[in-house]
């Protein structure tokens, strides 16, 4: 256990030592980082001296070093287009991209599993063909299509919508601005929520459909029917949980997707959350922001993949052996 | 010994398309009809400057006054008539939408021809040389699959546009689109060209040519890219949907080939700031395009994964 | 004699395919008495594990029954609505899979696994259930059963997992075990003792049994009739002692000499030449025919049926049919 948990741990340092370079690179290579900080008028010896202050002269693994350092303290520098600092801005505009996540990311695992539980039982049903022949264009269907296409239908046509922006949003706390407590709010996320996580929930009905059918053909299950069990225990006491163990990993994968896919739907919706942010940047070239997203969202995936590999520990009792040995 | 001159079984290939593949294409209406939109797609967009009606990239040809036309209905000024209608500037959306295809497709081909080459020189490495090279490489690619390809694709074109001088960014920008688009998907053809290479190696042909002085490698290649011809296929041609949607969305996003080259994402990007205004086919065909390009080549990848390999249904 | 526990009845068994139906188990018939326990063997593919399937009613799709009848003490069960049917098994007809690794589900306990089922069709609260389970897994021989009850499937050998299985298809006290190789996949080692609790607890508790397995060895220790299958046809069913001395079908016979024994010194073994056809290239008239050394030209036109023989035995050769042998003898 604790060795499996030490090796993911080096793994995911690895990963972020890796993206930290090329964010590094990034920050010193791109432009000249003087050249973005101060005004024409500056004379080239008080550019000079900027540059040793700075540490731009000191020896590259020394910079990285610093660089680092200074990262972890959440210090990103000074955004090029927006002239504020990188990290302020990446946390007032967190809390609107996590709302969206998290209500798209829950919708996507209800309807996922729902969906894809009934369609394993019911195979070949006309209701499961229909299911299953959507969810093949709902794959097929590129995020930003679904929302450009919901926003005409329901924002454009019906009216019944808002098209963008987050609607009414109050504070909870110091700095968490929330749209979930105010009708306008939660109105402005319904679109949003159903573009980002409708990809998500096709993938995920296909894959708890794959891996049901794949546990109702184990042995395992054959033995529980030939004891007699009743379909409900059999199907959801011990098909259903086997299915889930698998689920659960993607599913969690699938959070680091939705923060990913955010980006698209943010610009979609102009909703004003870290991608939307992002994706400014890169047209911008806004370097410290590119270098900071670049980073935060290779830390959202390394600590989701962690996290993903403890919570399957705690579900399955076969990976559990090391413990279990330990107590008798 | 005489299995070395044995030649790989004589018209297998042939074989099967007579039997399980083209009895399941036949019996697959889905298939048929994918295939079919598909293909009339490639041919349009290849053909385009013979079938547009108007090139929409020369401005001597393009009219003001045509601008906003609606589909079918003559133009209240000039009273020119267009299937599709006109976008803001004039441009026959017909035609925009049969260049901007060519562009997307151009791009979709090219990021899938590069990660296929890319993905099955590496994993040759990796399978045939084995220990830390396979090691690293499987690693990279573990913590590739962790990234979805869209965004992997968007971060890498982000990264690559940073450092490409400001005065070349528009011109290379189709090209780091395709290196970036590849770069994303090249981890599966490299793991099953890896897996082919590692059952293959320990065969007796592999032994035989080492004794006759043949290069192993150049054998490998040869006998391993025919038995890993079908699943190769199935990535590229689900490869090929998924290139096609993410060069859409990065171009979409204002951040994908430039707008002097529309793509179809491009156009559609154009047609959303329309959609308020009411001049929705603008917005309309340009997507109806792309969703039926898209869902027809991920549905021929569907059925072909099925048809290769039933056991995974 | 008694009415049997399990009549079949010309039960046949098709499964539609792309290429036309095939046959997988043509008009077999047999009896099992109460107490009796009933061997059947079979090369792979005969259709064994077919008819217990059909029996508890767990035939895979498509596969269905397609004919015939299945009686078990006097009512009919091969047509029975889903519910009912659900009712029988485990609690009338118990089930032994081949290989105890994969017949328990990973994530729950044996203790869990076992309530459940002992729950299902007996009246009982949690702990009477439980108690109950601790003195099964008892019986079948887990030492300190008590306390390994909350083991996960993975903390137990394959040997003691099949134990636990064989504990599971015995919970509800059902009168017929049907045992689909219950030593296949276990150590040579355990295969005796897996066998020996087998057929002590079934004993003990009255129910018959129907051992499916490819071992003669192992039906001739246990079984007291035995029914050979061959291509989904009932070859041959009798007494196992006559059955191993004196086969009459061919096939038996062949099976019997590829069988080495302590006693018999003979000079080598024999061997059947050829394979058993595949389901979809089933000669006409007998199935045996390409392979049967005594074969004759009826053979190769009509389907023999099963011909009552003397001492219970029955066998589907026309070297004893009466016809036959007027004229042969003639």
């Amino acid at each position: 256990m604790t060795a499996f948990i030490l090796r993911r741990l080096a793994q995911s340092v690895i990963v972020m030592l890796t993206v930290a370079l090329v964010a590094f690179a990034l920050f010193r290579f791109v432009g000249d980082p003087i050249a973005s900080m101060v005004g024409q008028e500056t004379t080239l010896a008080e550019r000079a001296e900027m540059r040793a202050a700075l540490g731009l002269d000191d020896p590259f693994l020394v910079q990285f070093w610093n660089f680092i350092a200074r990262a972890v303290t959440g210090d990103f520098g000074i955004s090029y287009r927006l002239q504020q600092p990188v990290m302020e801005l990446i946390l007032s505009r967190l809390p609107a991209t996590l709302e969206l996540a998290l209500v798209s990311g829950i919708m996507a695992f209800v309807f996922g599993v729902g969906f894809g539980v009934y369609t394993a039982l019911r195979r070949g049903g006309w209701l499961s063909s229909t299911i299953m022949t959507v969810s093949l264009i709902g794959v097929s269907l590129p995020t930003f299509l679904i929302g450009v296409l919901l926003i005409w239908v329901f924002a454009v046509e019906l009216q019944w919508l808002p098209s963008f922006g987050r609607g009414d949003t109050v504070y909870v706390g110091d700095w968490w601005r929330t749209g979930l407590l105010t009708e306008s709010g939660r109105a402005s996320l319904i679109l949003p929520a159903i573009t980002l996580g409708l990809y998500q929930m096709t993938l995920i009905m296909r894959l708890v459909r794959a891996e049901m059918l794949e546990v109702l053909r184990t042995d395992y299950i054959k033995f529980a029917r030939a004891r007699g069990l009743s379909n409900r225990a059999v199907n959801f006491g011990h098909a259903l949980k086997n299915t889930l163990v698998p689920v659960i990993t993607i599913t969690g994968l699938q959070l680091g997707s939705i923060i990913a896919f955010s980006i698209i739907t943010e610009t979609v919706f102009q909703w004003p959350g870290v991608g939307a942010l992002f994706i400014n940047s890169v047209r911008f070239v806004d370097v410290p922001v590119m270098a900071a997203y670049l980073m935060l969202i290779a830390l959202v995936f390394v600590v989701i993949n962690l996290i993903v590999d403890l919570l399957y520990y705690a579900v399955d009792p076969r990976l559990r052996v090391d413990r279990a040995n330990a107590r008798h | 010994m005489s299995d070395i001159f044995k030649k790989p079984e004589p018209g297998r290939f042939a074989r099967a398309w007579d039997s399980d593949i083209a009895y399941s294409f036949r019996k697959s209406p889905l298939a048929i009809v994918a295939a079919t939109v598909s293909l009339l797609i490639i041919l349009a967009a290849i053909f385009a400057p013979w079938i547009a009606p108007h090139d929409p990239f020369n401005p001597a040809t393009l009219n003001l006054m045509d601008g906003f036309t609606p589909p079918m209905e003559p133009n209240q000024f000039t009273g020119n008539t267009y299937w599709l209608g006109t976008d803001n500037q004039g441009r026959d959306v017909f035609s925009t939408i049969l260049y901007g295809a060519r562009i997307s497709l151009f791009v979709g081909f090219m990021a899938v021809a590069f990660a296929m080459v890319l993905g099955i020189t590496l994993g040759l490495i990796a399978g045939y040389r084995g220990g830390w090279v396979d090691s690293l490489l499987m690693r990279v690619a573990d913590v590739q699959l962790t990234f979805p390809s869209i965004l992997l694709a968007l971060l890498i074109f982000g990264v690559a546009r940073g450092f490409i001088p400001p005065a070349y960014r528009e011109a290379m920008a189709i090209w780091v689109l395709i290196v970036a688009i590849g770069l994303s998907e090249w981890v599966q053809y490299a793991r099953v060209v890896r897996g082919a290479t590692m059952v293959e190696k320990s065969k007796e042909y592999v032994q035989a040519a080492r004794v006759i002085g043949a290069h192993p490698a150049k054998i490998l290649v040869r006998h391993i890219l025919p038995n890993v011809m079908g699943p190769v296929l199935v990535i590229a041609t689900i490869g090929l949907a998924l290139a096609i949607i993410a060069e859409a969305t990065l171009s979409f996003l204002g951040v994908g080939v430039p707008s002097t080259q529309p793509s179809l994402g491009t156009l559609i990007r154009i047609g959303q700031g329309f959609l308020f205004s009411g001049e929705w086919w603008i917005l309309l065909f340009p997507s109806l395009t792309l969703l039926a390009l898209a869902l027809s080549v991920n549905l021929l990848g569907d059925w072909l994964r099925d048809a290769l390999n039933p056991r995974l249904r | 004699m008694a009415a049997p526990l399990l009549s079949v009845r010309d039960l046949i068994v098709e499964f539609p395919t792309r290429r036309g139906t095939l046959r997988a188990l043509d008009r077999v018939s047999f009896d099992i008495a109460e107490g009796e326990v009933l061997g059947m063997v079979g090369e792979s593919g005969a259709g064994k594990s077919l008819t217990g399937a059909a029996i508890i009613g767990l035939l895979e799709p498509p596969g269905r029954i397609a004919g015939g009848e299945i009686w078990l003490r006097g009512e009919r069960i091969d047509n029975l609505p889903r519910e009912k049917m659900r009712r029988v098994r485990g609690r009338r007809i118990g089930m032994v899979f081949q290989d105890p690794l994969t017949s328990l589900n990973p994530l729950y306990t044996v203790a869990e696994q076992l309530i459940e089922t002992i729950r299902t069709h007996m009246d009982l609260s949690e702990k009477e259930a439980r108690a109950r389970a601790v003195g099964l897994l008892d019986r079948v021989g887990i030492p300190a059963a008590a306390r390994r009850i909350d083991d996960y499937p993975h903390h137990f050998s394959g040997g003691m997992r099949q134990r636990v299985v064989i504990a599971l298809a015995l919970a509800a006290e059902p009168e017929l075990v049907i045992a689909d190789e219950p030593t296949t996949a276990l150590d040579v080692s355990v295969q005796a003792q897996i066998i020996d609790v087998l057929k002590e607890i079934c004993a003990e508790r009255g129910a018959s049994v129907m051992l499916i397995t490819h071992d003669m060895g192992v039906i001739a220790e246990t079984a007291d009739r035995v029914a050979v299958l061959y291509a989904g046809r009932l070859a041959e069913i009798g007494p196992v002692r006559d059955v191993i001395q004196a086969a009459e079908h061919p096939y038996t016979a062949g099976l019997m000499g590829s069988i080495p024994t302590l006693t018999q010194t003979a000079e080598r073994l024999t061997q059947i030449p050829g394979s058993m056809p595949r389901l979809n290239a089933i000669p006409q008239g007998c199935a045996f025919n390409p392979r049967c050394p005594k074969v004759f030209e009826r053979c190769y036109r009509d389907q023999p049926n099963l011909i009552a023989r003397a001492d219970g035995r029955h066998v589907s050769c026309w070297l004893y049919d009466a016809q036959e042998k007027e004229v042969s003898h003639g």
